[in-house]
């Protein structure tokens, strides 16, 4: 841990006798309790913890799901709509959980832009970000997967589509796909072998978290001045700062999943997974969930052979880069500034950054035509000139502002010109808490 | 160093923009043989269950149950809800029998074996008018008349941006209803010259799925009797069965929102302490 030895000291007979044995309280209170964070973390800092009772959220409701679910294409959508109309509180259970794989991907939208805004993916936290990447890609596999459970249209033609990229593939293509789909089509060894992954990869998602909050406490967080923790004046105990002001933001975030959960619960659904699969009707416009969109734009954006790699495989590579880039941002950005705040250029173009991935979003849900694979194309570009080009070059050009020495100094700077209240309530947007 | 970042930024906005002017144009041309479906969209009705304390009118309901029952279900099945759930609808358990008892439906087998009908039980869903699918097409011109049980949740034309971002903060949620309203109320206006329409096939500028549909015009004024006085219009006809067609779809609707909003109230109380707590434990502490 990085916050020297434990301050741990157990008060109660039983208490010194557990933590001779085995010192798991003592891990709990070093991690949560005495654990040292910045003092200067604002709200973007809030969404780690956010993720966490996501997660946990999803997966008891899910599981209690998983007790009335019926795994079999001839009950699939039944039992789900049994769920919706007679279990107890069913139609809650289920309104959480397809609501909650959004927020859950809102919460990790948010999570990471605030890494890429604040360099947190610089050295010596490499691993801790591609962790993160891990756990994205993980979350990617659930949602699709669990997206196909319900058995409605857009499940099983979504699934059908997403599996036939991997025909794209050169001579293992086919084989890969077969095996995803344990046939030839969707059918009920796909629906099958969906949930049990469904079910396992949470776990494993689980377990991913632990090793992501482990690198996080051997590195310490960031902050918004990107300096790194040089005394303990830089530094307040987890507990009860960073406790109560995680607390709050959860708190707000629950209250925006829950207005979606109970006033537009199927907001961010398509109407078609309400009418069953069939394998015989194709949906006028096959889209993924919204959180798969940018990338499905980079994907129909290729619509161009290169060489001898024709369109469609393209297409699977840009859009599988695009997610692999991000594992090695660490060593894409040249910069020795590590908060943007402090990056005026780099400030810019991540925002633009921001917009054009939106931009790219919406371009998903449009059909491949026209105008629209003009614009895909273009931002599609930009999307990875940001990673390819502007990380590399900006760092190694662009003048940073004059940084302050410590997170101290620059808490008291912020205050001094701000206004005389100690907790800094006028405070720079970047470092607002 | 500024200037070229400067220049690049403005020659990306150029491209991005006048990709869209053409996005723009090549819609305008589709104006005489449309390729995007519906024609029109569907005009936005007031509903006595939208909003956050949007309840069913019973009334109404009771009436889109006998528009359903005498017009509707001679083609449409709805074998996801259960005679039971009618009681959602003001009815006494004594009305839900007997309402259930004027259907047949298939059991068995008995103990020769033998499959046999009988008349439904409140515990029974409703019946499909067609044996299957296949039928009910074959029936139909080639088509088969989807089920109801969810058609109020599996229907919604697109809203487009920029209102679907407003949709979030106005918590519209009526997409359904407004569809089937205007579906059922669209049958009037005539195709414009020249405009093919299949044999077999009627004409409807509010259809998502074409210019026309397989089912004729349902409905006509006069054509089900009310006995509370409202009106016997297409238009009322038409509110009242979508209105049904909404609860069909999401009976736990009110109960829904009524949660909904003891849980904002807590969440929001919940925040409030929170925050003060909050500024009490920093307030010594510049961060
Ligand atoms: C004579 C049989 C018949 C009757 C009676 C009938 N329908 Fe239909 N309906 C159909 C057929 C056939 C279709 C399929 C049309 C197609 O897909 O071309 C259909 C489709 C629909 C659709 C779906 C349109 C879409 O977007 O796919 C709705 C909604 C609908 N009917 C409502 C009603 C209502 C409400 C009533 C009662 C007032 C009713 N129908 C009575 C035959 C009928
Ligand atoms: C299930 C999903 C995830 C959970 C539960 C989770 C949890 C957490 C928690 C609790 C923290 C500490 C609080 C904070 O600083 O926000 C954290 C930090 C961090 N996470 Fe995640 N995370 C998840 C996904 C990701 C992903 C997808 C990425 C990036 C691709 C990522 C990158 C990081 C980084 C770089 C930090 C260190 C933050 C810093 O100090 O700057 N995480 N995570």
């Amino acid at each position: 841990m990085s916050g020297g030895h434990s301050t741990y000291s157990p008060k109660t007979g039983i208490g010194r006798w557990i933590d001779a044995r085995m010192p798991l309280p003592r891990l709990v209170h070093d991690s949560f309790v005495s654990y040292p964070v910045p003092r200067n973390l604002n709200y973007a800092y809030t969404f780690g913890g956010i993720l966490s009772i996501m997660l946990v959220a999803q997966i008891l409701t899910g599981v209690v799901l998983a007790m009335h679910y019926a795994n079999d294409t001839t009950l699939a959508f039944q039992s789900v709509e049994k769920i919706m109309r007679d279990v107890n509180s069913g139609w809650l259970l289920r309104y959480m959980h397809s609501n909650g794989a959004s927020f859950f991907f809102i919460a990790v939208y948010i999570h990471i832009m605030r890494g890429l805004y604040y360099g947190s993916y610089k050295a010596p936290r490499e691993l801790l970000w591609i962790l993160g990447c891990i756990i994205y890609l993980l979350m990617m596999a659930t949602g699709f997967m669990g997206y196909v459970l319900p058995w409605g249209q857009m499940s099983f033609w979504g699934a059908t589509v997403i599996t036939g990229f991997f025909t794209a593939i050169p001579l293992v293509g086919e084989w890969v796909q077969q095996l995803l789909l344990g046939g030839f089509a969707v059918d009920n060894p796909t629906l099958n072998r969906f949930f049990a992954l469904h079910y396992l990869l949470p776990f494993m998602i689980a377990g991913v978290v632990v090793l992501h909050v482990w690198a996080l406490h051997v590195t310490g967080q960031t902050n918004p001045t990107g300096i790194e923790v040089k005394s303990k004046t830089d530094t307040v105990a987890f507990t009860p700062y960073a406790t109560i002001k995680d607390g709050f933001a959860m708190v707000v975030f629950l209250a925006v999943f829950a207005y979606f959960i109970f006033y537009i619960p199927n907001f961010l659904g398509h109407p078609d997974n309400y009418i069953q699969a069939d394998s015989l009707k194709t949906p006028a416009h096959i889209v993924p969930e919204w959180y798969y969109l940018p990338f499905y734009a980079i994907l129909r954006a290729i619509t161009f052979n290169i060489g001898p790699i024709d369109s469609k495989l393209g297409g699977v590579l840009a859009m599988f880069g695009s997610i692999a880039v991000l594992f090695v941002v660490p060593w894409l950005d040249t910069s020795k500034v590590r908060s943007a705040v402090y990056r005026p250029w780099y400030k810019l173009f991540f925002w633009l950054f921001v917009i054009n991935a939106i931009f790219l979003g919406w371009l998903g849900s449009r059909p491949a035509e026209g105008a629209y694979v003009i614009m895909s194309q273009l931002a599609t570009l930009y999307y990875f000139a940001f990673f390819l080009v502007i990380m590399p070059v900006l760092g190694l050009i662009e003048t940073p502002r004059r940084l302050p020495n410590s997170i101290t100094e620059a808490v008291l700077e912020k205050n001094k010109s701000g206004s005389a209240h100690p907790a800094g309530a006028t405070a720079a947007p970047e470092t607002r808490g | 160093m500024k200037k070229i970042l400067n220049g690049l930024a403005v020659i990306g906005f150029l491209l991005v923009g006048s990709a869209g002017v053409a996005v723009a144009a090549e819609e305008a041309n589709h104006a005489a043989e449309p390729t995007h479906f519906p024609i029109h969209k569907p005009k936005e009705m007031d509903w006595t269950f939208a909003g956050p304390f949007g309840t069913f009118d019973k009334g109404q309901l009771q009436r889109g149950l006998k528009i359903y029952k005498e017009v509707c279900s001679a083609c449409h099945s709805m074998n996801l809800v259960a005679f039971r759930t009618l009681e959602d609808l003001g009815y006494s358990e004594a009305q839900v029998k007997a309402f259930a008892a004027e259907y047949e439906v298939q059991d068995g087998p008995n103990g020769d074996g033998e499959m046999f009908t009988r008349k439904a039980l409140p515990g029974d869903h409703f019946p499909s008018p067609f044996p299957n699918s296949a039928a009910a097409a074959a029936a139909n011109g080639g088509a088969a008349p989807p089920d109801f049980s969810l058609i109020a949740k599996a229907r919604g034309v697109e809203r487009g941006f920029p209102t679907f971002v407003f949709d979030i903060f106005t918590m519209y949620a009526s997409n359904g209803p407004d569809y089937i309203h205007a579906l059922l109320t669209g049958y009037d206006e005539q195709p414009p010259a020249g405009m093919e329409i299949a044999e077999g096939t009627h004409y409807n500028p509010f259809f998502v799925g074409g210019k026309s549909l397989a089912m004729a015009k349902p409905l006509s004024d006069g054509q089900v009797t009310y006995e509370d006085g409202s009106p016997e219009t297409v238009e009322q006809y038409s509110r009242d069965v979508s209105a049904f067609l909404m609860w069909a779809a999401e009976p736990h609707l009110e109960a829904r929102k009524q949660t909904g909003f003891a849980v904002m109230i807590f969440l929001v109380l919940f925040a409030g302490l929170v925050y003060a707590t909050k500024r009490k434990v920093w307030a010594n502490v510049a961060h």
